[in-house]
């Protein structure tokens, strides 16, 4: 393969947006179509060139391609350079994003249709993907803080993409802030990176870290550093307030970025520096607890929710926390595994709630139901999105939380017994969800100003082809995509060694014999019993939904408010300590004492200036009369003291 | 160099031919007297993009370009010019600077001819300051820059301007008697008023402490640059000026203070800012948070853009005393950056003053509807205001922050960066609240009839953004120039 191939994936988005942005521009109102297209080939083709790099990476040694470096700039003994790095890592996330992100863009076609924001829509699209490939090709971690800004950027402008609603504006900002102040501290790993070893190139701090040249608490300020950043950007607690307002953006910027890719990127930056974490205990540990901790907080939160929306946002979160569990008991495969099984079925369950407020108008699951009759393909697949996140055997979800669960179990008992409850509470929100959306009687939809859609046709009805055909491709992925590790294929991938892996296990051997097991079994039967539980009280409504509201009412009171994080930071922090406390002392001190000293100087000087004028008023009596009583003043003082 | 064509000279004087022209001319018409600036000013950044492309990068630690003729011999003082590595972006950033204020005053009716003039002169003067290499030929061009400032703001100001233009020129001046008395010091000791003798010079016992010499010299450079807590002048000077002063305010006059305090302080007397490097980091730090803290509070759009200068002109003082040579090359980088970048925020802010009349942000609102192409470079400025990578603002801080953290010569030099880093997020807040406040939300309908950028303030606009990207892709055509020039300083700090 050749060595251009990474390159181009990364700028083949690129040039799409460049495309859109300078040079269609003139033909777009017209055309406007055109910036669709011209998207979507440009992300096919990176797709296409995406599978190349990981069939070569397989076929490879050590599934590890050379590596490709050009000289950015030079300054002293600081030198950037930006270049390619392309293993198994890599040419699986790349995977991941040219996969979603085409899929994102053929369903938006559908979804974004009639927006007069139609091709900047596309821009900024191409722009996110080229960032986030940008992101996953870089050889170092100077580059990927690069593009992990941009990506940043990307979800910033794709969040506030209705401008004009304030929620919408607010949302972006805050997005982007809580983000930022994560990277505070991946900056700061970058720079003690560079002050101790002097390279951001990933594979020099490989190296450095096997030789045992970064070590100790420098390596593990590093490592939790990462892991800011990483919290950050995959919203884990308490960096995790953006995510659910992010919503504000059109739903199939949610599937893409704010499920399938970017808020994965911080797993897959923990994962990319995996060697720094795995020789510090103690970051591992932080990772394992934040990962633990994140995903039953978020589950709970996800409990009460009632726009679809939100409970995805949530359930993003929570398992974006178990990703980062699996990280930290487990290894880089682990957490890799389910970040792929996850963006597929995400993606799915996301772009089914699009197709959804397509149909009623609304996110308000109280104002839906009934909709499996009129939407069969939307129902259908949504529900087999769930049936994968809850992980029920065989579906993808299945696989790789039953290999997080075995490490944890290994590891930690007290975080897999976290793991296991959220096991449980991940069945029961999805299928809450399920049933209210699609089962019982349709409620009327809403009115339109809820939805992302200013227009509506009248009653329910099924989404057009081009919105269902990646529903329907993406279910097929989150059935299947899972089976990929059925073998140990993927471990093998990761642990650079596939041959030596595949052979241990036949795959029918590896997917039946898995029931087997006392563990995989118990955490599947605790997911029906999940099931189970939200089909007893949203359908047969034996239990009744209001009742156990109103007996838990402060529990519910908490979780509905999200456990008041909003109001600590936006209330308490940003608006009372800093804004009205700290920087309003700050602009007052500047007004009154560092600029009042400056008028004070200056109207001191001036009224001496009109004292001494007095003393020059011309008057030769006067002159002499001081004269003379200076010179009697001299006498006096040489008569006493000389 | 081999082929002298007094190319500095021309780069500095050509503003001058053109005011003289225009001053000559009996009556001349508006539309003459803007062509005639701009054909000045085009000339100008002409010749000096030039010497950007003919400098010689592998000169180390040399003026190039230099002209030397004697000037006051009784004095042994010369008129003396010269480029190296740490000037030639603050000449480019100048003339480019000094070209497109001609562009954003396209629209000045009042008393064009006056106000053209004192424009080409302000120029003039800046680029005087950049290019001498004889310490009374560069307080001279200093001293001269006051003067059409003055009648710039008191004139063609609004608000409060005389109090403002008063308040700049007394404050200036005050820095300037101490330079003076710093430079006539130095004169009686060392006998030469040549800058580049004087980078390195070795001062033994003299009449004069050293340190009372560097202070002498250095509070002029810090009220200019503003360093806390000198700075009250410029928040007032900024908001009363009109727009093309305040964009060359901003983006050229300001790194003057920062040039000096290098060129002059830290290359003369490398021990005494090592000895002070502590006290000024800490001014820089708290310029910076402070300076990010006061930018949260303003309301005024003018105000708010005046006060973040002051939070990133604490990077520049960052940079240059954490006495190490990625730093100081930083520093230059953010003083060229910001110059593009907070130039280009002010020519914005201008914009959507002449259109909409206000600059308060309470009375503005969902402009992005009616101005798209506003809306979108301002957006571009503000994102390379918070150091979005891409942006030149991007390169530049980072490379003060992994100079800063990595110096070992200054204890505690860490934690100040680090403080430093935390002004981002302080930036990031203001930047995006102000776009949220000016552009987005629901468009006000009092603003339906105001127009977009016309083509005149396309152009210049899109200028400046193209070369925001320009080094913040490749910004290794100004850091290789940079380097040049920094890595004799960094011989003489040790480093």
């Amino acid at each position: 393969m050749p060595m251009q191939v990474p390159w181009l994936i990364f700028l083949l988005p690129f040039l799409s947006f460049l495309m859109i942005g300078l040079v269609l521009r003139p033909f777009l109102p017209r055309y406007p179509r055109l910036a669709g297209y011209v998207t979507i080939g440009a992300v096919g083709i990176s797709c296409a060139l995406s599978f190349w790099v990981l069939g070569a990476v397989i076929s490879s040694p050590g599934h590890m391609l050379p590596v490709d470096d050009i000289r950015w700039a030079v300054v002293g003994n600081l030198e950037m350079h930006i270049g390619v790095m392309v293993d198994s890592l890599t040419a699986v996330m790349v995977v991941v994003v040219t996969f979603i992100s085409l899929m994102v863009q053929i369903y938006s076609q559908g979804y974004m249709k009639g927006d007069p924001g139609y091709m900047r829509y596309y821009a900024f699209m191409s722009l996110f993907t080229a960032c986030m490939l940008g992101l996953v090709l870089a050889n170092n971690i100077l580059f990927m803080f690069v593009f992990w800004e941009g990506v940043g950027l990307g979800s910033y402008l794709l969040i506030g993409f209705w401008f004009h609603k304030p929620s919408a504006a607010n949302a972006a900002k805050k997005a982007f802030i809580v983000t930022r102040f994560g990277d505070l501290g991946f900056l700061a790993a970058i720079l003690i990176l560079f002050a101790t070893t002097g390279t951001f190139d990933t594979g020099e701090i490989y190296k450095l870290v096997a030789a045992g040249t970064l070590t100790g608490t420098t390596l593990t300020w590093v490592a939790i550093g990462i892991f800011a950043g990483a919290c950050g950007k995959s919203a884990q607690f308490p960096l995790h307030v953006w995510l659910p307002d992010a919503m504000e953006g059109p739903t199939p910027v949610s599937a893409l970025i704010h499920a399938a890719t970017m808020v994965a990127a911080g797993v897959f930056l923990v994962a990319r520096f995996y060697p720094i974490f795995s020789h510090s205990p103690e970051a591992m540990l932080v990772v394992a607890v934040i990962g633990a901790f994140t995903a039953i907080f978020a589950a709970s939160i996800g409990f009460v929710m009632n726009d679809i929306k939100r409970v995805l946002a949530y359930s993003t979160i929570s398992q974006l926390g178990y990703m980062m569990l699996g990280l930290g008991v487990g290894g880089v495969a682990i957490g890799i595994f389910h970040l792929f099984n996850h963006a597929f079925f995400k993606a799915l369950l996301f772009l089914g709630a699009g197709s959804v407020n397509h149909s009623s108008g609304t996110f308000d699951m109280r104002l839906m139901g009934g909709l499996r009759k009129s939407m069969p393909w939307t129902y259908i697949t949504f529900v087999i999105g769930s049936l994968s996140l809850a992980g029920i055997w065989p579906l993808a979800g299945f696989w790789s939380k039953d290999e997080i669960l075995m490490n944890a179990f290994s590891n930690n008992p007290t975080l897999f017994v976290l793991a296991l409850i959220t096991v449980f509470m991940t069945a029961f929100y999805m299928f809450r969800a399920v049933f209210m959306t699609f089962h019982g009687e349709y409620k009327g939809g809403a009115p339109s100003e809820h939805g992302d859609h200013d227009e509506h046709p009248q009653g329910p009805h099924e989404s057009p082809a081009v919105m269902v055909v990646p529903l329907v491709i993406l279910a097929v992925m989150a059935v299947c995509s899972g089976w990929i590790n059925v073998t140990g294929f993927f471990n093998g991938l990761f642990e650079g060694d596939v041959e030596g892996a595949v052979h241990k296990i036949g795959f029918l051997e590896g997917f039946f014999g898995t029931l087997t097991h006392p563990l995989p079994l118990a955490s599947l039967l605790i997911a029906l019993a999940g099931i189970f539980l939200a089909f007893a009280i949203y359908i047969k409504k034996w239990i009744s939904a209001e009742k156990i509201t109103n007996a838990v009412r402060p529990l519910y009171t908490l979780l509905s408010h999200k456990y008041y994080m909003d109001d600590l930071y936006e209330n308490v922090i940003v608006k009372t300590f800093l804004y009205n406390g700290l920087f309003k002392l700050f602009a007052m001190f500047d007004t009154s004492v560092v600029d009042g000293t400056v008028n004070g100087t200056a109207s001191a000087a001036s009224s001496a200036g009109s004292a001494l004028k007095k003393l020059q008023n011309g008057q030769t009596q006067v002159y002499a009369f001081t004269i003379a009583l200076g010179v009697v003043a001299i006498a006096v003082v040489v008569y006493l003291f000389g | 160099m081999e082929l002298n064509l007094h190319l500095l000279s021309l780069i500095i004087f050509l503003p001058v031919i053109g005011l003289a022209v225009i001053a000559l001319l009996p009556k001349p018409g508006q539309k003459t007297v803007k062509w005639i600036a701009l054909s000045a000013t085009l000339a100008s950044f002409i010749v000096s993009m030039y010497v950007f492309c003919m400098f010689d990068k592998s000169l180390v630690g040399h003026m190039q370009f230099t002209e030397k003729i004697s000037w006051i011999p009784v004095i042994n003082s010369y008129y003396s010019l010269g480029v190296d590595g740490i000037s030639l972006p603050l000449v480019i950033l100048t003339t480019f600077l000094g070209m497109v204020s001609i562009l954003v005053s396209w629209k000045i009716e009042l008393r064009p001819k006056e106000y053209f003039i004192w424009l080409l002169m302000l120029e003039s003067s800046i680029l005087g300051v950049f290019m001498s290499l004889d310490l009374v030929l560069f307080f001279l061009f200093w001293e001269v820059e006051l003067i059409p400032m003055f009648f710039l703001i008191s004139i063609w100001g609004s608000g409060r301007k005389e109090y403002a233009a008063y308040k700049y020129l007394i404050y200036t001046l005050t820095g300037s008697a101490f330079m003076l008395a710093g430079i006539l010091c130095t004169y009686f000791i060392t006998g030469t008023f040549d800058i580049t003798a004087l980078a390195g010079i070795q001062i033994g016992a003299t009449f004069i402490p050293l340190e009372l010499l560097f202070f002498l010299l250095i509070i002029g450079f810090c009220i200019k640059l503003p360093v806390f807590p000198f700075h009250t002048w410029l928040p007032d000077a900024h908001t009363n000026a009109p727009t093309a002063a305040s964009v060359i305010l901003a983006g050229a006059l300001l790194k003057m203070g920062g040039y000096g305090i290098i060129r002059v302080c830290v290359s003369m007397m490398p021990q005494v800012a090592a000895q002070y490097a502590p006290v000024m980091c800490i001014l820089a730090v708290v310029g910076i948070i402070y300076g990010a803290g006061v930018t949260l509070r303003q309301t005024d759009l003018k105000r708010l853009i005046a006060y973040s200068s002051v939070s990133h002109m604490g990077y520049v003082l960052l940079g240059i005393f954490a006495l190490n040579q990625v730093a100081l090359a930083g520093a230059v980088m953010q003083m060229f950056s910001h110059g593009i970048i907070t130039g280009l925020l002010f020519a914005m802010v201008g914009l959507v003053y002449d259109k909409t009349h206000t600059r308060d942000l309470n009375n503005l609102r969902g402009l992005a509807r009616q101005m798209p192409v506003i809306a979108v470079v301002f957006s571009i400025a503000g994102l390379a205001s918070l150091g979005l990578p891409g942006t030149v603002g991007f390169v530049a801080e980072f490379i003060v922050f992994n100079g800063a953290f990595s110096s070992t010569t200054i204890p505690g030099m860490q934690v100040y960066a680090l403080i430093g880093v935390l002004g981002i997020v302080l930036t990031s807040g203001y930047i995006l609240w102000m776009l949220q406040r000016v552009f987005y939300e629901y468009p006000l309908e009092k603003y339906n009839h105001v127009g977009d950028a016309d083509l005149v303030e396309k152009v210049s606009t899109f200028a400046f953004v193209a070369i925001i990207m320009l080094f913040g892709i490749y910004p290794a055509i100004m850091t290789d120039i940079i380097n040049t020039g920094i890595m004799p300083i960094a011989r003489l700090i040790g480093m």
